[in-house]
């Protein structure tokens, strides 16, 4: 199976071990990525601050250029990335005096056709060949966490429940984890405030890892590079306000599922993070 | 006596001008406050959400300055927790992201709002100049902006050493395509 493929810019920089995993995930499960070409920026959570018309018209150069390539479907892997094209994609395909002032804009032809899927949604696809490869399964607690991208607005993104999610935690299921139940599935971590608010970043995400870590989580799984980077890069920060501190390691999902495939951690970044992953990697002990 | 027609009546009162820009109809929210109860930022913030809302419902200029003035349209971060409960389905996040705008506009912005904006527009001008964002670039110029130069000096190496922060940007093919998209949009270098 072929799908097209939308990196991000944080999937080249600070969360390079996200595109990394999904790489080394897919050739594992037989997907073949194509990349939109030359793709930009989707503005993130900047564009929609500073002005509607920018964060319509970033995303949908994307969505244009996946077009004029033949792709009728994207993986967008950062929430973010699939929040900004998805909600684009709705507007553009409801309001079509904006899409034709949008294709104006850039120069381009736009429909809105594409459809964007983020990584969860793709890997329930392969929930057989998941359960059929896991050759180490990742026998862990683990809280899975969506964040807010994933699953709002629940109109626009139009996946799983809003409020109680269970995509991710089946995944992790199928591949030897005992998800755990806990609070703050779908709690903000702070997004973009990382840079300008790290105080209000460090007692958001802080409030995450201490209700993971008090619930006998042994990892938190994302899919998302803000919350990646707020729960992990900003663990110093995270612990100097909590009255216990965690070491308890924060895993891209793709990540989690390639170690239950006996995937090679370095291979999937996990030597990359500042909470050390790596003592994760299960022992490879045949399927079971 | 005569009275002055209501100010909405001419369509450009700042109610008038968030529902033309953002389809939300103010009216819609009755005040249950159930936005601002789950609200992650509700705790930092000056005025809460509904109290936002219920500003600019009466087209009254002096409230209109108080929501615009506030802290708290500079602290949603649009995560959608309050569009989601809704039971109006008020689109609470869009409804912030006009004020915000109109608020610059009106050069009335919150004081702390300047280092949120430095952030915003560091982060554009590094997609303006070359497609995508470039992380360094992004960190420098906002320094510059915000001239807060010692934070967070010890990210840079703690992200260095784990091969996350490329010194090269990526260049795209379309720069030239992606400057005019923002001269069209915003109209000025962010």
């Amino acid at each position: 199976m072929k799908i097209g493929y939308y990196p991000g810019c944080s999937l080249l920089g600070s969360s390079r071990e996200f595109d990394e995993s999904v790489r080394a995930l897919s050739r594992a499960i037989g997907l073949e990525l194509v990349e939109v070409p030359d793709w930009n920026c989707c503005g993130a959570s900047s564009a929609h601050v500073l002005d509607h018309k920018l964060s319509l018209a970033l995303p949908a150069r994307i969505l244009a250029q996946a077009e004029a390539a033949g792709l009728t479907e994207v993986l967008a892997p950062c929430a973010a990335c699939y929040n900004r094209l998805t909600s684009a994609r709705t507007e553009l395909a409801q309001d079509p005096a904006a899409a034709a002032e949008i294709a104006a804009i850039i120069e381009l032809p736009v429909t809105g056709r594409v459809k964007v899927v983020n990584v969860l949604e793709l890997l329930d696809r392969f929930q057989d060949e998941i359960k059929a490869r896991t050759k180490a399964p990742f026998r862990r607690k683990v809280a899975c966490y969506y964040g807010c991208l994933l699953v709002r607005p629940p109109k626009v993104v139009a996946y799983d429940r809003p409020e109680d999610p269970h995509s991710m935690d089946r995944l992790m299921a199928l591949a030897g984890a005992e998800p755990i139940e806990w609070n703050f599935k779908t709690e903000c971590c702070g997004a973009a405030f990382s840079v300008t608010r790290t105080d209000l970043v460090a007692r958001m995400s802080g409030r995450i890892v201490a209700d993971a870590a008090r619930h006998g989580a042994e990892a938190i799984v994302v899919a998302c590079p803000m919350c990646h980077s707020n729960l992990d890069l900003r663990r110093p920060e995270i612990n100097a306000q909590l009255d216990a501190p965690s070491q308890v390691p924060v895993l891209f999902i793709t990540q989690a599922l390639g170690l239950a495939l006996g995937l090679d951690p370095v291979a999937l970044g996990l030597q990359r993070h500042m909470v050390p992953a790596l003592a994760l990697q299960p022992a490879a002990v045949g399927k079971d | 006596m005569t009275l002055a027609p209501h100010p909405s009546v001419h369509g450009e009162t700042l109610k008038a001008k968030v529902e033309q820009a953002t389809g939300v109809k103010l009216n819609h929210c009755y005040q249950c406050g159930k936005c601002a109860a789950g609200c992650p930022v509700a705790r930092d913030m000056d005025l809460t959400s509904c109290q936002i809302l219920r500003l600019i419902q009466f087209s009254n200029p002096e409230w209109d300055r108080q929501a615009l003035q506030s802290e708290a349209i500079w602290l949603c971060l649009a995560c959608e927790t309050c569009s989601t409960r809704c039971p109006q389905e008020v689109q609470v996040p869009k409804v912030m992201d006009f004020l915000r705008t109109e608020a610059v506009r009106r050069d009335i912005a919150h004081p702390r709002s300047k280092d949120i904006l430095a952030f915003h527009r560091a982060f554009m001008d590094s997609v303006q100049q070359t497609g995508r964002l470039y992380e360094i670039g992004l960190v420098a110029d906002y320094k510059v902006r915000s001239r807060h130069f010692l934070k967070d000096l010890l990210l840079a190496p703690r992200m260095l050493v784990r091969g996350k922060l490329p010194l090269v940007p990526h260049l795209i093919q379309g720069r030239d395509a992606i400057k005019r998209i923002f001269k069209r949009t915003l109209g000025v270098k962010p």
